[in-house]
C-alpha cells in the first residue's frame, strides 16, 4: 500500500517525536537568541577557527558585507530549520540542512587535539563534541522521518497520496 | 437496495471525516510544542528585561540618551584654513576636514574604507595655505587640499593652495582664517603664541608646549585673546565617553581614590624609531629637500639626520617623550571626566632598559600624581617594551570603571552600595555590571554569557552596525562650530594649561630625580 509511509511502533515514534521537537527547540531560540542580542555577530566565532575551515571563516571576516549576509542567514536560518522541526513542515529538508549547518559549527571549532581555542567550551571533549552528536542526530531525524505522521508535512503527504490514488 | 448502498456512502463519508479530522490533529502536533516555547522565551524576556532594567533604573542610568550631534545649520561662510607641518598626523586631520591626498583616496577605495569617509559631513571649509620645511612633505599637502573629491558631497572651493616656506608668511596673509598645527612639538607654543597674535584661531595638536616659559606665555596670550583654541584630544568626541562622564556624575563608582592610566607599546614604531621604510631603506629627505634650519627652531643647533628629523620624539630637544606623546591623551581623557586639574605634587621614574640606541627619553616609565584636597592619586604606567593590555581605570570604593573604546563597570566585591545586591545575585562581581559599547551608544546590563565574554575582552566594539564617524573629525567641528557660533571647546586653553603643567612637573621630576610640588600662589613648578 502506502508507498514509503514508515510505519513505527508507538515508543519508537515517541522517541522520535521527543528527539525532533528538542531539537528543534534547541536550534529555534539559538537563532532567536541571535536576532535578539542587538549588534550580534558571528565575527568571534569565525574568528577563532583554526581547523579545515579557517581560509573560508576569516574571509570572511575580512569582508564586512559578507559577513553581514552570513550572519543574516545563520540567524534566519536557524529560526527557520527550528520551526520546521516543531511543527514538522519540510521535516526532511529542514533535518538535513540543520545537520549540515551543525557540521560546518563542528568543522569551525572542532576539538581536535592540538588546536586550542581562546572561547572556553563547555565539557570536556575528545574530537567529539555536542555539536557533532546533535548533527548526526538530525541524519537519524531525515532517516526516520516523522514529519509525514505528526506534522505539518502530513496535510502534503495526503494530498499527494490523492493525487496519485486518483492516478 | 439502494437505501443499503446510501447507509453504506454516509458510512464512508463519516469515516472519511473521521479520518481526515484525525490527520488534522495529528498533523497539528508540533503546536503546542511551539505554544510552550513561546511561553519560555516570553518569560524569559521579561525576567531579563526587569533584571536589567531595575539595575540600570535604580542607578538612575535610564534616562541617559545617546548624545545626538547637530549638523552644520544651513548657511556658513566658508572658513580659510592653513595647515602649519604635513607630516602624517596632518593628514589624518585633512581627512578629518573632508579632504583626501589621491594615493590615500586609491587605497582607501580598495578597502572600502572611502565610501564610509565620503559619508561625513561636510564642514565647508577650504585648505588655502600649506607650510612645511621639507618639500616632500608640503607637496602632499599641496595635493590633498587641491584634490577635488571631497567627503559630505562637498564642492571643492576652487581656492587657490599656497605654499608657505614659514610659517610666519603664512600668519601675515590675511586670506587666511585659522590655523592648525601639526609640527613636532618643540614649535608648538611658538607657533600658537604668533598665530593668536596675528588674529588666527588655532586647532594644536598636543603637547600644548615644551617648557614652562613657554606654557605661561602661551597661556596668557591664548586666554587674553577672543580666537577660538582647541587642543588635539579628540577622545572627548567619542559617543562612549559622553556616557563615561553621566556615569560619573551619577556617582555609580562611589569615592574615587585611586586611577590607573597605562601606556602599552611594544614596536619600533610605537617607540618613535620611523625613519626606515617598509623595505628597511632610509625614508627621503636631505639638507636639499629639507629646511633644516627652521625644523631646528630654537632648539640646539645639531647636524642634520634622518634618525632626528623622523625620530625627533626620542630627544628632549623636541618634546617630553611619553608623557607628552602619550600621557596627554590619558590625563585629558581624566581631566575631562573628573576636572582633577593641577595636582599637588608629581613623581616620575623610570629608565631607557629595551630600546639601547641613542634614545634620551625613557622606555619605561611611571608617574604619580597626588591630588590630597580631591582626595585621590592618579598613576601613570607606560612602556615602550610590552604591549600586555592594561586599561585606563577609574577605582571607587563601589565599582570600577575601565574606559577604553568600551565602557565596563564592574561592581566592587566589598561595596557598600551594593552590598545587597551582591548578596541576593543580582549583581556579580566577577563579570560586568554595566557595559557602553561604542556601536550602540545606549546602555545595557549584562545579561548573557556572552555579552559578559565579549564585554570583558572588549571586543564589542570591533564591528559596529551602524555609521563608523571619526572622532577626530568631530574635534576638529566642535572647533569650527566654535568659530563660526561662538562657545568653548572642549579641551580649551584651562585645560591645556593644567595638562602642560601636570606634564611638566612628571618631566622635571624624572630629569631631576626627585618630587616637585605646584606652588598656587607663585603659580610655578617648584
Amino acid at each position: 500500500m502506502h508507498h514509503n509511509r514508515t510505519t513505527y511502533k508507538p515508543i519508537q515514534l515517541i522517541t522520535l517525536m521527543l528527539l525532533r521537537f528538542l531539537i528543534g527547540w534547541h536550534l529555534l531560540y539559538e537563532g532567536i537568541s541571535k536576532f535578539l542580542i542587538p549588534n550580534w555577530t558571528s565575527a568571534g566565532f569565525l574568528k577563532e577557527s583554526q581547523w579545515i575551515m579557517s581560509g573560508v571563516s576569516h574571509w570572511i571576516v575580512s569582508n564586512p558585507k559578507v559577513l553581514i549576509i552570513v550572519d543574516i542567514l545563520n540567524t534566519w536560518g536557524l529560526i527557520a530549520i527550528g520551526l520546521g522541526l516543531i511543527i514538522g513542515l519540510f521535516t526532511r529538508v529542514a533535518a538535513i540542512s540543520g545537520a549540515i549547518l551543525l557540521l560546518v559549527y563542528f568543522m569551525n571549532n572542532a576539538p581536535i587535539t592540538g588546536i586550542e581555542y581562546s572561547i572556553p567550551t563547555e565539557g570536556n571533549n575528545l574530537v567529539v563534541n555536542r555539536t557533532l552528536i546533535e548533527a548526526i542526530a538530525l541524519f537519524a531525524l531525515a532517516v526516520f522521518p516523522t514529519g509525514s505522521i505528526f506534522g505539518l508535512d502530513a496535510l502534503f503527504y495526503k494530498a499527494k497520496l490523492k493525487k496519485i490514488t486518483k492516478e | 437496495m439502494s437505501k443499503d448502498n446510501n447507509r453504506r456512502q454516509t458510512q464512508n463519508s463519516n469515516e472519511k471525516n473521521t479520518q481526515s479530522r484525525r490527520t488534522m490533529l495529528k498533523a497539528m502536533a508540533g503546536i503546542p510544542v511551539l505554544g510552550l516555547f513561546a511561553y519560555e522565551l516570553m518569560e524569559k524576556k521579561s525576567f531579563d528585561r526587569s533584571k536589567g532594567n531595575h539595575l540600570i533604573k535604580e542607578l538612575g542610568l535610564d534616562d541617559i540618551q545617546p548624545p545626538t550631534r547637530i549638523s552644520t545649520s544651513g548657511e556658513v561662510d566658508l572658513l580659510r584654513i592653513g595647515i602649519i607641518g604635513f607630516g602624517n598626523r596632518a593628514g589624518q586631520l585633512a581627512n578629518g576636514l573632508g579632504f583626501i591626498h589621491p594615493v590615500t583616496m586609491e587605497n582607501w577605495r580598495k578597502n572600502e574604507r572611502l565610501n564610509n569617509w565620503l559619508e561625513q559631513e561636510s564642514l565647508n571649509v577650504a585648505i588655502t595655505g600649506i607650510c612645511d620645511v621639507f618639500d616632500l612633505h608640503a607637496e602632499n599637502g599641496l595635493a590633498t587640499a587641491k584634490n577635488e573629491l571631497l567627503a559630505g558631497g562637498a564642492k571643492h572651493s576652487g581656492l587657490p593652495v599656497k605654499r608657505y616656506r614659514t610659517y610666519l608668511e603664512m600668519l601675515t596673509d590675511s586670506s587666511i582664517d585659522a590655523v592648525i598645527i601639526a609640527t613636532p612639538d618643540h614649535h608648538h607654543a611658538r607657533i600658537t603664541i604668533d598665530a593668536i597674535q596675528a588674529g588666527k584661531h588655532v586647532y594644536l595638536e598636543k603637547s600644548l608646549c615644551h617648557t614652562e616659559e613657554e606654557l605661561y606665555e602661551v597661556y596668557d596670550v591664548v586666554r587674553n585673546s577672543n580666537r577660538v583654541f582647541q587642543l588635539g584630544h579628540q577622545i572627548t568626541q567619542n559617543v562612549v565617553f559622553q556616557q563615561a562622564k553621566e556615569i560619573i556624575r551619577k556617582n555609580i563608582l562611589g569615592k574615587i581614590s585611586i586611577i590607573e592610566t597605562t601606556s602599552n607599546r611594544n614596536t619600533a614604531d610605537g617607540a618613535w624609531i620611523r625613519h626606515l621604510d617598509a623595505n628597511g631603506n632610509p625614508k627621503p629627505g636631505n639638507l636639499q629637500s629639507i629646511d633644516w634650519k627652521q625644523w631646528l627652531g630654537n632648539s640646539p643647533e645639531v647636524p642634520f639626520t634622518i634618525d632626528r628629523f623622523y625620530n625627533w620624539t626620542k630627544f628632549f630637544d623636541y618634546d617630553t617623550g611619553m608623557l607628552g606623546q602619550l600621557f596627554t591623551h590619558e590625563y585629558d581623557a581624566i581631566n575631562q571626566l573628573l576636572r582633577i586639574g593641577i595636582p599637588k605634587s608629581a613623581v616620575a621614574s623610570g629608565g631607557i632598559y629595551y630600546w639601547k640606541d641613542n634614545r634620551e627619553i625613557p622606555d619605561v616609565l611611571h608617574a604619580v600624581f597626588e591630588y590630597p584636597e580631591k582626595e585621590l592619586t592618579l598613576m601613570y604606567s607606560a612602556s615602550l617594551a610590552s604591549s600586555r593590555s592594561r586599561g585606563r581605570v577609574i577605582m571607587g570604593h563601589d565599582a570600577s570603571m575601565e574606559l577604553g573604546g568600551t565602557i565596563t563597570i564592574t561592581a566592587d566585591n566589598n561595596s557598600t552600595r551594593y552590598k545587597q545586591k551582591i548578596q541576593d545575585g543580582t549583581i556579580e562581581t566577577d563579570a560586568p555590571m554595566l557595559t557602553v559599547s561604542s556601536g550602540s551608544g545606549s546602555i545595557d546590563a549584562v545579561t548573557s554569557a556572552t555579552e559578559k565574554y565579549y564585554a570583558s575582552r572588549g571586543l564589542t566594539s570591533t564591528f559596529i552596525n551602524g555609521r563608523r564617524i571619526d572622532i577626530t573629525h568631530l574635534h576638529l567641528k566642535e572647533w569650527i562650530d566654535c568659530i563660526r557660533h561662538g562657545g568653548t571647546p572642549s579641551v580649551d586653553i584651562e585645560k591645556s594649561f593644567e595638562e602642560g603643567v601636570t606634564v611638566l612637573m612628571a618631566h622635571k621630576s624624572y630629569l631631576e630625580k626627585r618630587r616637585v610640588e605646584w606652588d598656587p600662589v607663585l603659580r610655578k613648578i617648584v
